[in-house]
């Protein structure tokens, strides 16, 4: 392809282009100049100026989790990559597609130490799925071509782009994406039909089946999430979720035991752990869901698919391994099934179902609201307000913080479509939810946008709150303020002996007041007459919201399984104490 | 049995990689970021038309760690290829090592170290009045007997390439794609 030659800086945005992009989020620096002048000079690509650079790709990641598109990213070099550090990580452990253009000081400066210089391929090597250093101009097209192709093939991530600022100079030829192949990265994504045969058998068998899904299943796309409901349909199995999970199938239908793991139903951890077939569809056996490796579903014949090998007997040593697609896999099981004409077992299935609703009778998520007008909130009871009067809005996104009001969110919030649930499950990242909802409200600029968030965790990201009054970005914050590291104030109560070191926030900024000097609307309830409606309020107002929520500043999140403690071992409320459970061994692991 | 109390296995595994900068660092990083063992480690460019680099390294883990260091590497994106030569049947597996002894004036020490060499089919590379300098190739196992004989004699410096493998048999690493 021989046309007029362009610079660095307009090869990489003409390749972005051409790779759909609509939106990046970046933050300039002396290293990437020439590509903001080349952003300056065209319209197609819509550039989003955030406050930090962890910022912006926690918003490529709202971006993308809320789309099911790559998020984009464009960074300076030294503190502007290390910054986006974070970002980067999270995006790996949650499997999010993300490109990251970082630039780099000149070709003919790296490794002397130069201003803002910082060795970003190494820095990023262990945080991304892979990384490229760009030293030849006419290897930028390609190069961003393949990066997009690496960030959403396979098990989705971040994706890595270090630009010297002489290549952003410098002139070269352009090569379309048609153009570019890539060589060594095919990930397997159809399953072998023997392997999906040989599961479907054990698990039109089963006695006490149980479908644990996961991440895997959102980033496989819609078709994939409806092949879920009609798999759980078709076989009257129970399915529960992991955190990233949450809503492939939806919360509301009966089949659904609620979200499996450390703060997961009683119903959905006592299944797993009695089950005798488990069905693992694109989650990873990750340790706040397993719980005690040794004793995890020891009964149980295991099926796993996966589409990242690595993945398959890392924790868990599983029977039938299925590499593949989660969509395609379910196609391809939904066909066996059928043509082999398998009846599920119903008296054992009715038998196994009455075993689920005596744990479901348990109730496990109750909690006790004194409804007296100025008694105090519980946080439950606001985030459970908060999911009731918004359901009449149809098209709400959620992301959250991290710590107790995540996983209050992820209890009482019922999700019933995938990429509607924006959250930190893998690296825990406290700060992620603001800049994520400007993310998702970039994509999705008609709908109602949440951050379900903690006084606390709020403040890492606080800065982000001009970035939302720049762009007129209505976000609601939904505050639970309990004025505590909740999470960590819960674990030094119950592991700790009640000593309760640097948990307490102190020096809180007055939200209200916080809100209305950027220009937003601020709103604090204090009792419990007050939620519904702080909430409407919320609701009616056009623009961003702060929500000042003050909530029980003791309360403790259930159910909860202690580390290095089996499913069974759940501690179910407050009162439900007992004995010390937690071993040393257990204390260890966090 | 639990996977923990599997027994320790050894393992020779080839891997072809695109011989671009960064790949040895990116497989050496899963190594030491995933806590894996590295026991021995070569890598070299084997085609050069193609550019790639044949990496070899010897690891040792319960048979579910040596699965998880497999499925790690076939992940990495510059991975053509990563071929089990322990688990694939027989495999010649070489190593060369460069040997000083220092004998001194030691006639005995002299003649004894020839001795050696010449049963362990080692040749003389560098000869002082005072020293031999002795290249032995073979296996692992035998270089460390060479060396283990050589160290009563003067042995003063050692270079080891670590191990370079290879299955048996008529099928090749670099026709498999």
């Amino acid at each position: 392809m021989s046309e007029r030659k362009l610079t660095g800086a307009q090869l990489l945005l003409r390749a972005l282009r051409d790779q759909g992009v609509d939106v990046i989020f970046g933050y300039p620096g002396g290293a990437v100049l020439p590509i903001y002048d080349a952003i300056f000079g065209q319209n197609a690509i819509r550039h989003i100026l955030v406050r930090h650079e962890q910022a912006a790709v926690h918003a490529a990641e709202g971006y993308a989790r809320s789309t099911g598109r790559v998020g984009v990213v464009l960074v300076t070099s030294g503190p502007g990559s290390t910054n986006a550090v974070t970002g980067l990580t999270d995006a790996l452990m949650d499997s999010i597609p993300v490109v990251c253009i970082t630039g780099q000081v000149p070709t003919h400066l790296i490794g002397n130490d130069a201003f803002q210089e910082c060795d970003t391929t190494g820095i990023t090597r262990p945080c991304t799925k892979h990384n490229y250093l760009v030293k030849d101009v006419n290897a930028v097209a390609r190069t961003v071509h393949e990066a997009f192709y690496v960030a959403r093939s396979g098990r989705p991530g971040p994706v890595v782009i270090d630009m010297p600022k002489d290549v952003q100079f410098a002139e070269g030829d352009y090569v379309s994406p048609e153009d570019v192949v890539h060589r060594t990265y095919k990930p397997q994504t159809h399953p072998h039909k023997d392997a999906v045969a040989a599961a479907v058998e054990v698990i039109a068998h089963a006695k006490k089946p149980i479908f644990y899904t996961g991440g895997g299943v959102i980033n496989a796309g819609p078709g994939a999430c409806r092949l879920l409901r009609e798999l759980v349909r078709l076989s009257g199995y129970p399915c529960t979720s992991t955190l990233m999970g949450l809503g492939a199938f939806p919360a509301g239908d009966p089949h659904f035991l609620g979200m499996v793991g450390m703060h997961g139903t009683y119903e959905s951890n006592l299944a797993m752990y009695n089950c005798d077939v488990m069905v693992n569809i694109g989650a990873r056996f990750d340790d706040r869901v397993t719980g005690k490796l040794s004793e995890f579903s020891p009964n149980s014949v295991k099926v796993h698919v996966d589409i990242d090998p690595s993945s398959i007997n890392k924790n868990v040593r599983v029977d039938h391994a299925i590499i593949g697609d989660a969509g395609i896999t379910m196609a391809e099981m939904l066909e066996a099934w059928k043509m082999r004409g398998y009846q599920p077992d119903r008296e054992a299935l009715a038998a196994w179902w009455a075993e689920i609703n005596a744990w479901r009778a348990r109730d496990c998520l109750r909690f006790h609201q004194d409804m007296a007008p100025d008694a105090v909130i519980k946080p439950q009871y606001a985030i459970k307000r908060l999911a009731e009067l918004t359901a009449e809005h149809k098209d709400v996104y959620i992301t959250t913080e991290v710590g107790q009001h995540q996983m209050w969110a992820a209890q009482f919030i019922p999700f019933s479509e995938p990429h509607r649930w924006m959250t930190s499950g893998g690296l825990g990242t406290m700060g992620y939810g603001l800049p994520a909802a400007m993310g998702v409200q970039i994509a999705h600029p008609d709908a109602l946008v949440i951050d379900v968030a903690g006084e606390s965790s709020i403040m890492m990201n606080i800065q982000e709150l001009s970035t939302i009054a720049q762009y007129r970005l209505p976000v609601k914050v939904f505050i639970t303020n309990n004025q505590w590291m909740g999470m960590v104030r819960q674990w030094q109560e119950l592991l700790h002996g009640e000593r309760y070191s640097e948990s307490y926030m102190e020096s809180l900024p007055d939200f209200v007041k916080l809100a209305e000097s950027f220009g937003a609307t601020g709103l604090r309830a204090t009792k419990v007459s007050e939620v519904d409606d702080t909430i409407r309020e919320m609701m009616s107002i056009e623009g961003p919201v702060i929500v000042d929520m003050h909530v029980d500043r003791k309360e403790n999140c259930f159910p909860m399984i202690p580390g290095g403690a089996a499913h069974y071992d759940m501690i179910l409320g407050p009162d439900d104490r007992g004995e010390q459970r937690t071993s040393e061994e257990g204390m260890v692991l966090v | 049995m639990t996977p923990q109390d599997q027994p320790i296995e050894r393992h020779t595994i080839s891997v072809l990689v695109d011989n671009e900068p960064g790949v040895l660092a990116r497989v050496i990083g899963l190594f030491s970021g995933r806590g894996y063992n590295i026991e021995s480690l070569t890598v070299a460019e084997v085609d050069i038309e193609r550019r790639r680099s044949r990496i070899t390294l010897v690891t040792s883990g319960t048979r579910m760690i040596v699965e998880q260091i497999k499925a790690q590497l076939a992940r990495l994106v510059p991975i053509h290829k990563v071929s089990d030569l322990t688990d694939q049947g027989p495999a010649v597996e070489r190593e060369l090592a460069l040997v000083k002894v220092t004998t001194d004036s030691n006639r005995d020490n002299r003649i004894e170290s020839l001795r050696i060499a010449d049963i362990f089919r080692a040749r003389v590379v560098d000869s002082t009045v005072n020293s031999f300098t002795f290249e032995v190739t073979g296996s692992s196992g035998k270089l460390d007997a060479f060396i283990g004989l050589m160290r009563p004699l003067g042995l003063s410096d050692i270079a080891r390439t670590g191990v370079a493998a290879m299955a048996r048999g008529h099928k090749g690493l670099l026709q498999l794609d």
